[in-house]
């Protein structure tokens, strides 16, 4: 990574806009977005229902480009990087935890788990030690041999999570993490954000429609057709590391 | 990451056993299929050359009757002497043998069979390269004779004899009888359905007078001394009956002189022609095999494009998910393509020897197969895969 006078933001929108479709068709997701997130910060991401929040969080995970503006991960431009530079940006630097959880289904908790370490080259009996490991921080130390369709939603969400933090990124982005959970489910991810957050100093950025779960974060950013219509720490956030 | 990315490979299959058993299974079928169809096809061929070959080399037969209308109908038969005017006045000639054919009734005891009966000279033997397995040929004293002697092929013994040595007994032909002086060596079928050995021959002479009552010659055999004069012989013979059988101006021959090689070709064009149609039959089946495993990977084309999504997101380059499919699909396509080729091979060498035909190796048309299992997963499996890893991952992820 660049390194500057100034130690670049984490993450940084510069006018960042996202278009589908053309002409009388097109959508504007997002229309002239500028953020900027810091390194350690627990972050939610509200709005209404195509306000753009999921597109703001694919682009920040690179699984998706701008259609215009700039895009900066600790300085550097990933607009001007390769597919392969991006995939090794992900890899490295990005944990993902989908609202769909996203695991491949026939495949063991403790495989899913492992899958990232196998991209970045990690030997095989260092890889199954830090996946047992993530799957223990997430309470399902027991559970690695299980395919991801013998497990119940939070479970799965749980296993997505260790998948996410099992590579140790900077980052772990959450679109709607609990939005296929109950409220007590909910919690219980939302702790475990919040304790990831808070003792591992992992940046979280995080989407939900719930107050309740926005609670858990320390800032908040709202989205309206678009564009980011509030942004405001949260003093009262819940604490860390709770039940 | 190679090895882990082959890892990864088996592990899918491993996990999706239907759906790789299905895969294979196509391909398995419509393999064995081509190469059960090919290489028994080649076996017939290689038969029927073989067979055509046991006639006789540098071999012309004489009969009468036109090219359109067949051997049997048309044109007066020869005589003896047209078979002494060949005889004397056509060069390059090794052996020249007369030959008239009746379908009689052989009693030996209280056991009886109906076979070909011929009289011939011991020319006809050399023509044909044919030895006697046991006893003699005839010697000059009974061509000349007519004395009724025989000598009989193996399926006549078989059937008068059983394991009994033939050799001195008489038999009844008709209304005559002979004794059976020799035994003739089996050759099999001649490629034209009739089976060689189910025979019975006697001096030409003894023939003419105690079976057909007429000299008559119904065939001539003619052997050429060397593989370059067959030609020479063939037109020399022309000209010299037509000349006896008073066909003068553009009349047509009717008689005609047909020259092994020539029978060779046409029977192994037709064989060909079978061998073509059979292996198109079961190239079908292949193609219906190919799409077979088209419907079982574009029916899981949904998740794997998810899968394919997943991998991205979480930082696989595309190069190593498509390594990853690039594996699946061959190792699987090929696995079935040689599976396939092993059970083909299987059938034919089962097949074979079961219609009595040889088993004839075609490494060509294994090579072929081989190559085409490994297309088929390549195109199957492998290029769907890869419209999904160009995709941004995350239209690979929300792909329905
Ligand atoms: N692939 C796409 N093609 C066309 N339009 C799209 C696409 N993805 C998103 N959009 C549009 O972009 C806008 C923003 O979508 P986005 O998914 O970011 O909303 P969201 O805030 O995440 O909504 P939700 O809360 O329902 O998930 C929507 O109007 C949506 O219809
Ligand atoms: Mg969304």
């Amino acid at each position: 990574m660049a390194v500057s006078a100034v130690s670049p933001a984490l993450i940084e929108f510069r006018q960042v806009a996202k278009v589908y479709g053309h002409g009388e068709n097109a959508v504007h997701a997002l229309d002239g977005v500028d953020l900027v997130i810091n390194d350690g910060e627990f972050v939610a991401i509200m709005g209404p229902s195509g306000s753009g929040k999921s597109t703001c969080m694919n682009i920040i995970g690179c699984l998706d480009t701008p259609t215009s503006g700039q895009y900066l991960f600790r300085g550097v431009d990933v607009g001007s990087l390769t597919r392969d530079q991006r995939a090794l940006l992900r890899r490295n630097h990005l944990g993902f935890v989908f609202q769909g959880f996203n695991l491949l289904k026939r495949t063991t908790a403790l495989e899913n788990v492992e899958l990232p370490l196998i991209y970045r080259g990690v030997p095989r009996a260092a890889r199954h030690a830090r996946a047992q490991e993530a799957l223990e921080a997430v309470g399902l130390g027991d559970r690695g041999g299980h395919t991801a369709s013998e497990l119940s939603g939070g479970q799965q969400q749980r296993v997505a999570i260790a998948r996410a933090i099992a590579s140790d990124p900077a980052v772990i982005l959450a679109d709607e993490p609990t939005g296929n959970l109950d409220s007590h489910r909910s919690q219980e991810i939302m702790e475990l954000l919040a304790r990831l957050n808070h003792d591992r100093g992992i940046t979280v950025v995080m989407v939900t429609h719930e107050p309740d779960m926005a609670l858990y974060a320390r800032r908040s950013v709202s989205f309206r057709d678009g564009k980011i219509s509030s942004d405001q720490n949260q003093p009262g956030h819940a604490p860390a590391g709770g039940a | 990451m190679f090895v882990e990315t082959l890892l990864l490979a088996f592990r899918e299959i491993r996990r999706n056993v239907m759906r790789s058993a299905l895969t294979m299974l196509g391909i398995m079928i419509g393999v064995a299929a081509v190469i059960a169809m090919v290489t028994l096809g080649g076996g017939a061929k290689q038969k029927v050359s073989n067979d055509i070959s046991s006639l006789g080399k540098n071999l012309l037969m004489v009969m009468p009757g036109t090219h359109q209308t067949g051997p049997s109908s048309g044109g007066a038969p020869f005589k003896n002497e047209d078979v002494q005017a060949i005889k004397r006045s056509i060069d390059g000639i090794q052996a020249v043998a007369p030959m008239s054919t009746s379908s009689v009734r052989a009693v030996y005891g209280n056991t009886n069979w109906t076979t070909t009966v011929s009289g011939t000279t011991n020319a006809y033997f050399g023509a044909r390269q044919w030895a006697v397995e046991k006893g003699r040929f005839f010697d000059e004293a009974e061509e000349r004779s007519g004395r009724t002697v025989c000598i009989i092929g193996t399926t006549v013994r078989d059937n008068l004899f059983g394991q009994q040595d033939p050799i001195g007994a008489r038999i009844r032909l008709g209304t005559g009888s002979c004794e059976v002086i020799g035994l003739l060596q089996s050759k099999g079928s001649s490629g034209f359905g009739n089976n060689q050995d189910d025979t019975v021959i006697m001096p030409l002479f003894a023939f003419q007078r105690r079976i057909s009552g007429v000299d008559d010659v119904s065939m001539i055999f003619i052997s050429a001394r060397s593989e370059g004069s067959i030609d020479k012989v063939k037109a020399a013979t022309e000209a010299l009956l037509r000349q006896r059988r008073h066909i003068v101006g553009g009349k047509e021959d009717d008689f005609q002189v047909q020259d092994m090689r020539e029978i060779a070709s046409l029977v192994e064009s037709t064989t060909t022609l079978l061998t073509a149609f059979l292996g198109a039959v079961a190239a079908i089946s292949l193609l219906v095999g190919g799409i077979g495993i088209m419907n079982i990977m574009l029916v899981s084309v949904t998740e794997r494009t998810r899968e394919i999504g997943i991998r991205l997101a979480i930082g696989a380059y595309e190069r190593e998910v498509l390594l990853q499919f690039l594996v699946e699909a061959g190792s699987l396509s090929l696995a079935g393509g040689v599976v396939g080729i092993l059970i083909g091979l299987t059938i034919s060498a089962f097949v074979a020897p079961m219609v009595g035909i040889p088993f004839v190796l075609n490494l060509w048309i294994i090579g072929v197969a081989f190559v085409f299992s490994a297309a088929v997963g390549v195109v199957f499996g492998y290029f769907p895969a890869r419209n999904a890893a160009r995709l941004d991952p995350i239209a690979a992820l929300r792909y329905e």
